[in-house]
């Protein structure tokens, strides 16, 4: 069967596209992007209604899907739903899970769960190190074969320089990134929020950006020494983002992302509207307005190549304990693209082009996965945005199994509309009018 | 009044001011044969106390009994957290029994906070973590306006392990709202990152600092936060940061030297000058049962009508 | 009751009060805050200009003794302020002091308050001004003036020492 999206802005960077085009698509596949494509007999035609926005499925390449293992966080398939509700077509998931993702087994549980849920596709990361103990290296090449898209040690830092190095070297051979949870952990030591005024007061253990800078420069000076390619996950101090401009300005294969959190949030959540709210605790720590100012700059000058959200949820039990015995992090994959359009789009800091890039484009590149693109022949991953859909943030209608952001009661204007993943609807918001009764018919 | 105090930070300087007026008339309580007013009949009151500590426990004890509330004191040990109920648990199920006021001690900064949230009892914070410790700040405030008669323009000099204290804390939001110039004074491994935002100021110097001082207030170096390497050794921080006779010579010759509490003899304070004339150190002890007498009745009263408001 | 009325009810009571107590020595006087405290240091001049013998003063506040505490969800607490009693009550004739008598249930505040101190002889009540309507079975032992009042009116002592005047009035509330 076709179907023909008829009435949106199709925004399509990697192929040179921003403006009112149909999209034709021959079961899950693109067939065509063009001014008034002809539908024939056999074409369902669905009528857009304005101001929406079609674009590449976006990719979230940094999930916590806790699955196998902690599925009473989330699992594949709650985790799946939430990620095609946030518009999301496609999630990498991290292989700090219980077992560690550092063997072919779990890579293939975790695609078998996919397959089952059927929503978005999962791409899956394998561990640096076996049990990402920081010892010995993982089975890297079998895990590739299972389908991991590349490797990490997340949650912490690839232990030592050497291993590193040998992960850079070694992942190089099958065009794996290595993606660094950049930490030093002596200087983190039992750190809880970032050091500074509001940490200070509140008595809180301080993580200066240092901590994540210092390892960022480790990563970026062993990229240079083997050629490898390293991506430094979720950055959130300026220092960091220095690091990286440097790496690049010397060639170096280096690549960064940023958390919608790090910015659009800072520690003046420690202590306000809600003190200790351990919905702030995440790590790397929210830092201050000069950090998140620098991630916003980043994003808008090109040396932030990717938006990902760091999704970890956590069960309400485990976050409803004093600050420093809570753990680390949030959920992301249903706020991101409301918090990208509202804090990104809107006030004019990067083009709703440059945001596909950060969310679709530069994610399949770096993973070296399908998609990022409307071409003709590509997959039909299609997320159909609605820029001015005024949202209300509220975790009761969220998909995860957990509700752990910071984001809950927050207006924000801009959302998703539709999320289609090879040529099948399995979202629509329900909020959006105007919309063709067929897309909801299909997806009951 | 808030529905609880939490922190300094909450007060106003009339909401101050009012304790501190109150606990003068709570003094008074203390000297008579028979020590004990009617006040909290009929009051339940839980101390809390997640981490040992003789001196505080007993001050709210003996505040709470002098008021006639009915008070128990459960000492949490470490251990039989470990073994598993949440803090948020045990919180609950004392509120099951529907006491009136809870006094927390807790070794997790913001655990008062966290009380406050699920509980509809009272909460008092009686030092959490790093963080505050309100009723100990108080009562410094109170002793240092018997002898001085006021707070504003003092200099008020504080000396020890600025990075680990509640009481700094607490103290240097009370002492700067009510207009004393705060002096904080300690190793640089242990200066809170931008603690000066607070309107104090920072040295590293301890001659420098406790020059003309009319307070000097010593912080305990408390071994068991220590996990780092912040000094050399016990000797070498008292020859740098050491409250000794010479050092106090510098300030004013009506200085009067604070302590909270435990104190390490000849580790932050040299003997001589902790028992020497110009120490309040025993008086803060006394003043401590008042202050706590004077926040438990204030905190008893009618919350704030914020319907109203 | 102005100024020079009040004077001379002062005096009266003062004499009342010698009268009725053979041995001044053991007499003392305890003013209730706020305004019986400066009616019992009147008093206790008086009865020294009348019996050449100073009386000793103290203080009580009653507000931790209060029946109405903690009763109101809403509201901020009274202001406590301190009491000062400089000697000791036990076997004394102590003369408890107020400006106004009405339902009796600051009186029984005092006496529990006074208890507290020790154990006195004989407590007698002195007050200015009675106005009725007692809600408690209280009876003044030395009355300035009994005023019968409405329980929609309000009595007001003012007195040089707190208010800057003499005077006694009555408002409608």
């Amino acid at each position: 069967m076709k179907r023909l999206l008829r009435g949106g802005r199709v925004v399509d960077p990697a192929n040179g596209r921003d403006g009112m085009f149909d999209v034709l698509v021959d079961g899950d596949r693109i067939l065509r992007v063009g001014r008034d494509l002809a539908p024939d007999s056999d074409t369902q035609v669905v009528e857009l209604p304005a101001g929406l926005v079609v674009c590449p499925g976006l990719i979230d390449m940094h999930v916590h899907l806790r699955e196998p293992g902690q599925e009473h966080k989330e699992t594949v398939a709650t985790g799946t739903a939430a990620a095609v509700a946030g518009g999301f077509t496609a999630v990498a998931c991290m292989p700090n899970t219980s077992p560690v993702n550092d063997n072919a087994g779990v890579t293939e549980f975790i695609l078998k769960k996919a397959a089952e849920a059927h929503l978005a596709r999962v791409y899956p990361i394998g561990a640096v190190s076996r049990g990402q103990q920081g010892d010995e290296l993982a089975d890297i090449a079998e895990l590739k074969q299972a389908g991991c898209v590349a490797i990490t040690d997340d949650g912490r830092p690839v232990a030592t320089a050497m291993l590193m190095r040998r992960a850079l070297e070694y992942a190089g051979m099958f065009g794996l990134a290595v993606i660094e949870h950049c930490e030093e952990q002596t200087l983190k030591a039992d750190g809880v929020a970032h050091e500074g005024f509001h940490a200070s007061t509140l008595g809180l253990r301080g993580i200066p950006g240092e901590a994540e800078s210092i390892m960022a420069l480790r990563d970026i000076s062993l990229a240079a020494l083997t050629g490898g390619v390293v991506h430094i996950a979720h950055m959130s101090a300026r220092q960091t983002l220095d690091a990286v401009r440097y790496g690049k300005s010397r060639g170096v294969l280096v690549t960064c992302e940023v958390t919608p959190h790090h910015f659009v949030l800072t520690d003046e959540m420690l202590a306000a509207p809600i003190p200790y709210d351990t919905n702030v605790k995440m790590n790397p720590p929210l830092r201050e307005a000069v950090d998140r100012d620098a991630m916003l700059a980043g994003l808008a000058d090109g040396s932030i190549d990717v938006i990902a959200t760091d999704h970890a949820p956590h069960h309400y039990d485990e976050k409803r304990v004093e600050f420093d015995h809570a753990p680390f992090g949030i959920t992301g994959l249903e706020t991101a693209v409301s918090l990208c359009l509202d804090r990104l789009v809107h006030p004019g800091v990067v083009t709703l082009s440059r945001i596909v890039e950060l969310l679709s484009v530069n994610p399949a590149r770096i993973l070296k996965v399908a998609g990022g693109s409307l071409a003709e022949g590509a997959p039909a991953d299609i997320t159909v945005l609605a820029p001015d859909l005024r949202v209300k943030v509220s975790v009761e209608r969220m998909r995860s199994k957990s509700k752990n952001t910071p984001f809950d009661g927050w207006q924000l204007r801009g959302g998703v509309a539709a999320t289609i993943v090879g040529g099948r609807v399995v979202y629509v918001n329900e909020d959006v009018s105007g919309f063709s009764r067929t897309l909801r018919r299909e997806l009951r | 009044m808030k529905k609880d105090l939490l922190s300094i930070a909450d007060l106003s300087c009339e909401e101050i001011t009012l304790i501190l007026d109150t606990t003068e008339a709570m003094r008074e309580i203390g000297q008579r044969p028979i020590k004990k007013v009617p006040t909290l009949r009929g009051k339940t009151v839980v101390n809390l106390f997640y981490e040992p500590s003789t001196r505080t426990r007993t001050s709210f004890e003996i505040a709470e009994k002098r008021l006639s509330a009915d008070t128990l004191s459960i000492p949490v040990s470490t251990s039989s957290v470990l073994k598993g109920e949440t803090l948020v648990d045990t919180a609950l199920n004392i509120e099951a029994m529907q006491p009136d006021m809870i006094v927390l001690r807790h070794a997790s900064s913001g655990a008062a906070h966290l009380l406050s949230r699920i509980c509809r009892s009272r909460i008092i914070n009686a030092g959490d973590g790093m963080h505050e410790h309100p009723t100990q700040a108080l009562l410094d405030a109170f002793t240092i306006r018997e002898h001085k008669h006021r707070i504003e323009g003092l200099k008020v000099t504080i000396v020890g392990d600025l990075l680990h204290s509640r009481v700094l804390r607490s103290d240097a939001l009370l002492l700067t709202k009510l207009g004393a110039q705060v002096c904080v004074c300690g190793p640089a491994t242990l200066v809170p990152v931008g603690i000066e935002r607070l309107g104090v100021r920072v040295s590293t110097s301890v001659d420098e600092a406790v020059a003309d001082a009319d307070v000097i207030m010593l912080l305990r170096i408390q071994h068991e936060r220590m996990q780092g390497a912040f000094f050399p050794s016990v000797r070498e921080y008292f020859n740098t940061f050491g409250m000794t006779k010479a050092r106090v010579a510098r300030a004013r010759p009506d200085v009067i030297i604070m302590h909270p509490g435990p104190m390490n003899r000849g580790v932050e304070i040299a003997s001589d000058v902790a028992d020497g004339p110009y120490s309040v150190i025993l008086e803060q002890v006394a003043n401590g049962v008042a202050v706590r007498m004077a926040v438990l009745y204030l905190l008893a009263g009618g919350v704030e009508d914020e319907a109203a408001a | 009751m102005d100024a020079d009325r009040m004077s001379r009810t002062l005096t009266r009571i003062a004499h009342e009060i010698v009268e009725r107590n053979r041995g001044i020595e053991e007499l003392a006087l305890v003013g209730i805050r706020t305004r019986g405290v400066p009616i019992a240091k009147r008093l206790a001049h008086a009865i020294g200009e009348i019996a050449g013998h100073e009386v000793p003063t103290g203080a009580l506040d009653i507000t931790l003794y209060r029946d109405d505490l903690m009763r109101h969800a809403v509201g901020p607490q009274p202001v406590v302020r301190s009491t000062e009693i400089p000697f000791s009550i036990d076997d004394k004739r102590i003369l408890l002091v107020d400006d106004v008598l009405y339902t009796g249930r600051t009186i029984r505040a005092a006496l529990d308050a006074l208890i507290d101190f020790g154990r006195p002889k004989v407590i007698q009540l002195v007050v200015l001004v009675d106005r009725g309507h007692r809600e408690l079975p209280i009876k003044a032992d030395y009355v300035g003036k009994n005023l019968p009042t409405s329980a929609s009116q309000s009595v007001q002592v003012h007195l040089m020492e707190i208010d800057g005047k003499d005077e006694v009035e009555i408002q409608e509330t």
